[in-house]
């Protein structure tokens, strides 16, 4: 037939599509499943809704089966009870009618159990609805049975119930009726019905007379009453569940809107407040939340309001300060440079005036720097910068205190820019300090300088041989105006503010500034700062702490330094002169270059190449720098 | 020829030095104590350098410096005792060409003050041209003068410098640094927002978009160069 044919042919298709859509209604109900399980977690009222649910499906089921059960018990039972006081009537009439007779063999016995039978399904058989059985128990077996009434009844007697009659008990059972007609010619349906059976001893041996009775009245209401049951249980259930929802929703929504306001007023609108109704817990709640948010509210404005006095505030001393110290400046540097001219007394307090003009200023500016970074109004000028060239130029510009001092400074650094997004004052004040700090206390032994950076971080280490620190100092150095050894006599003198500053100033980056140190094998200053400007920095691309005590390079006695090209006039960075040199040296890190640099002893010697910088091995350099 | 210097700060002991310092240093000042009377001063004056103090009881220095920067491209170099990025920069984008913080040294204030005053002594013959085709500007040097097809674009003497001194050698990347020392006569400062501040008002005044910058191009990390064609 063709519609088979079409039928076979469309199968394939068929089953895709089935497939396809069972494919598509899995991940309906995986997406439904992530949507249900987020409205789960995130909604306190679902939940709610949800517990009452369950919980009170449990009640209700646990209660109506018991009502149920209750009621369909004691209907049943009084209708056990009432068959069983006709059984006894019927059970006197047996032994009326057979206890005449003497011998089982009597021809009339079987009419007889016929007639009782007959007469007793007429006298309670209400129309053929019930039945009556006679059956001989015993030795009279082979008698009956004797039946009236409702057709087929003598079959809905089970040996079971047989036997507990013939042990002389009164029993009962409960079975189902066949279907029937009524004597109006109706049909029944099959229906709930019961058996009942009581023996009935008499001269010739013992009967059993049974009952088969319907018992749909009975049914009917037990049905009735589960039904109402289960309604009700429902009703009440789901009622519970909208009650427990609605109730959730009056506490949940203020909390919610608390929550939301919570949110305004974190945002930084802090007039937010929330709506106050009544006075119950919920209005106690909001008029809580809004008292709090009044005292936030006033706290905050206070403290800008002070914040903002304190800028004033440093701001106006900065002004008033410094316009007459520049005075005193001027007329000092007036007597500093005609001190030839003056006695030796007032030439000396001229120069005493002249240094300690220079302090005061420093102290003076890192006073007001430090005061600044207090009052949170110290702000990042952040510019792609590049540390190396930073770096050379700290060194260079200390190349004359290191000298003073007899210390050798060495620069460890890409010989490629490392640029970061970074503040050039502040990171040049910041590492100014550190080598500065150094060569402070380096005495005598070289100052290491180390400049690396990975993808996302650049690290300086500034290194000394000096006395190193105590445990418990590498904290304590960044401390205002701590020295580690009060009684030692100030070399540089310095403000005390330098590191705390400089701590400032590393943490305005989001960098970190660290030390390390111990007695006898010096101190280790690093700084780390993220290359972009408000990143956040996970590891350092050198250690804190060194590997080894040795230098990285054989000690010479001279400052090293980048050399100043020839020409004045032709700069550092070269476009030409940045890509090239990717080369591993000694010292691990791949294309660091050890730039050795004149002092004024070795300037003559310096390899000085036309464009880039001098690139030059560092061991070469060393021995070079020896030479001179 | 003494150079003439109008001083606008009302600070008196201050100017009384500042007097004493420039005397001896060559110099030949004028004083005026309040922003109000500062242009005026300035008209009948006729300095060939101001020196200017940010903050002023009357008219604010800034508006002072604009005032002036209006009608003249003199040399202004701001005193000022505030050391915020906020303030600097904004005294230099008033106008100013260069500042110095108080408290200073009489030597330092001189040496600025003659490095804004040494200009044009030794003009040889030389014009230059800057930017990609199309969008060239033509400098004449000893004449001072920027045109860009045939148009005079209108230049302070150290937005000049600052233009010269990228133009003589295009292909060349300038650190802040070095422009600091040749256009500023600055040595060992790190101060880049004077060079920052200076580049973008030059650059509004002679590129064709100063967002899109052709004439003067930033390199990153390092400074800037010469656009070329």
């Amino acid at each position: 037939m063709p519609i088979i044919d079409l039928s076979t042919d469309q199968e394939p298709v068929r089953a895709e599509a089935l497939r396809s859509m069972a494919r598509g209604f899995g991940r309906r109900i995986a997406a439904f499943a992530a949507i249900g399980h987020r409205r789960w977690r995130r909604s306190l009222q679902l939940r709610i809704v949800a517990y009452t649910l369950i919980a009170s499906s449990i009640l209700v089921s646990i209660f109506g089966v018991v009502v149920a059960t209750r009621i369909q018990d004691g209907l049943l039972q009084s209708r056990i009870e009432a068959s069983i006081s006709q059984l006894n009537n019927g059970h006197s009439y047996v032994e009326d009618q057979l206890g005449a007779f003497n011998r089982a063999d009597d021809y009339d016995l079987p009419r007889s159990m016929q007639a009782v039978a007959e007469n007793l399904a007429q006298l309670y058989g209400s129309g053929g609805e019930s039945g009556v059985v006679i059956l001989g128990g015993g030795a009279l077996r082979g008698l009956g049975p004797a039946t009236a009434g409702l057709g087929g009844s003598q079959q809905l007697i089970s040996d079971e119930l047989e036997a507990r009659v013939l042990d002389n008990q009164i029993a009962h059972q409960f079975v189902t009726l066949p279907p029937t007609t009524d004597p109006q010619g109706n049909r029944i349906a099959a229906r709930p019905g019961m058996v009942v059976g009581i023996p009935v001893t008499v001269a010739v041996g013992t009967f059993e007379l049974y009952y088969v009775l319907p018992i749909d009245h009975e049914a009917a209401s037990a049905d009735l009453v589960r039904n109402t049951v289960i309604i009700t249980g429902i009703a009440l259930v789901v009622l519970l569940a909208v009650m427990a929802g609605l109730i959730t929703r009056l506490v949940v929504n203020p909390v919610r809107d608390a929550a939301r306001t919570a949110q305004r007023l974190s945002a930084g609108l802090l007039d937010q407040r929330m709506a106050v109704r009544g006075e119950d817990d919920l209005a106690m709640l909001a008029a809580s939340f809004n008292q709090m948010a009044v005292n936030l509210q006033r706290q905050i404005v206070r403290l800008e309001d002070m914040s903002r006095l304190q800028r004033r505030f440093t701001s106006d001393v900065s002004h008033e300060l410094r316009t007459p110290l520049t005075t005193v400046r001027m007329a000092a540097d007036l007597l500093y440079t005609s001190r030839d001219d003056l006695d030796p007394l007032m030439s000396r307090s001229a120069e005493l005036l002249n240094a300690e003009l220079d302090r005061f200023e420093e102290l003076l500016t890192d006073l007001l720097e430090i005061s600044r970074f207090d009052a949170g109004f110290a702000a990042l000028d952040a510019e792609p910068t590049d540390l190396v060239a930073v770096l050379d130029r700290v060194v260079d510009r200390l190349a004359s205190v290191a000298e003073r001092a007899e210390i050798s400074v060495r620069l460890i650094a890409p010989d490629h820019p490392v640029i970061a997004e970074v503040d050039p004052r502040r990171v040049e004040r910041v590492l100014r300090n550190l080598v500065g700090n150094a060569i402070e206390h380096g005495e005598g032994q070289p100052v290491v300088v180390t400049l690396y950076s990975d993808e996302s971080a650049a690290a300086v280490t500034v290194r000394d041989f000096g006395v190193g620190l105590k445990p418990g100092e590498e904290k304590l150095v960044f401390n205002r105006f701590w020295r580690a050894d009060p009684s030692r006599a100030r070399q540089t003198g310095g403000t005390g503010l330098g590191l705390s500053i400089s701590l400032e100033d590393a943490r305005l980056h989001g960098g970190w500034l660290e030390a390390w140190g111990e007695p006898g094998r010096g101190a280790q200053f690093r700084l780390v700062l993220p290359l972009r400007a408000g990143g956040r920095l996970n590891s350092a691309p050198l250690p804190l702490v060194p590997e080894s005590n040795e230098l990285p390079m054989a000690t010479t006695d001279v400052v090293l330094r980048r050399a100043e090209p020839a020409d004045s006039e032709t700069p550092a960075h070269d476009v030409g002169g940045l890509a090239d040199g990717d080369q591993i040296n000694s010292n691990g890190h791949p294309g660091d270059n050890v730039r050795p640099a004149a002092t004024s002893k070795a300037a003559g010697s310096d390899p000085q190449s036309g464009s880039g910088q001098p690139t030059v091995d560092a061991d070469e350099s060393s021995s070079e720098a020896a030479h001179a | 020829m003494r150079a003439r210097v109008l001083v606008v700060d009302d600070d008196p002991a201050l100017a009384e030095m500042l007097g004493i310092v420039l005397r001896s240093e060559g110099f030949s000042p004028a004083f005026v104590a309040d922003g109000e009377r500062a242009l005026a001063a300035f008209r009948d004056v006729r300095p060939d350098i101001v020196l200017l103090d940010l903050m002023l009881p009357g008219m604010s220095g800034i508006d002072v410096c604009r005032a002036i920067r209006a009608e003249s491209g003199v040399p202004i170099v701001m005193l000022t005792a505030k050391t915020d990025t906020v303030d600097v920069v904004l005294g230099l984008e008033s106008g100013a060409d260069d500042y110095v913080m108080k408290p200073f040294k009489p030597k330092e204030l001189v040496a600025r003050m003659r490095a804004r005053l040494r200009r044009g002594e030794d003009a040889a013959p030389e014009v230059l041209t800057i930017g990609p085709g199309g969008n060239q500007v033509t400098i004449d040097v000893p004449a001072h003068l920027v045109t860009r097809e045939r148009e005079e674009i209108k230049l302070t003497p150290l937005e000049f410098d600052l233009l010269v001194a990228l133009a003589r050698k295009p292909r060349q990347v300038f650190t802040r640094e070095v422009l600091l020392e040749q256009v500023w006569g600055y040595r060992h400062a790190a101060d880049t927002r004077l060079v920052n501040v200076h580049v973008q008002r030059l650059r509004a005044k002679i590129e064709a978009d100063p967002e899109r910058p052709e004439i003067i191009l930033t390199v990153r990390g390092v400074g800037y160069k010469a656009g070329t064609s």
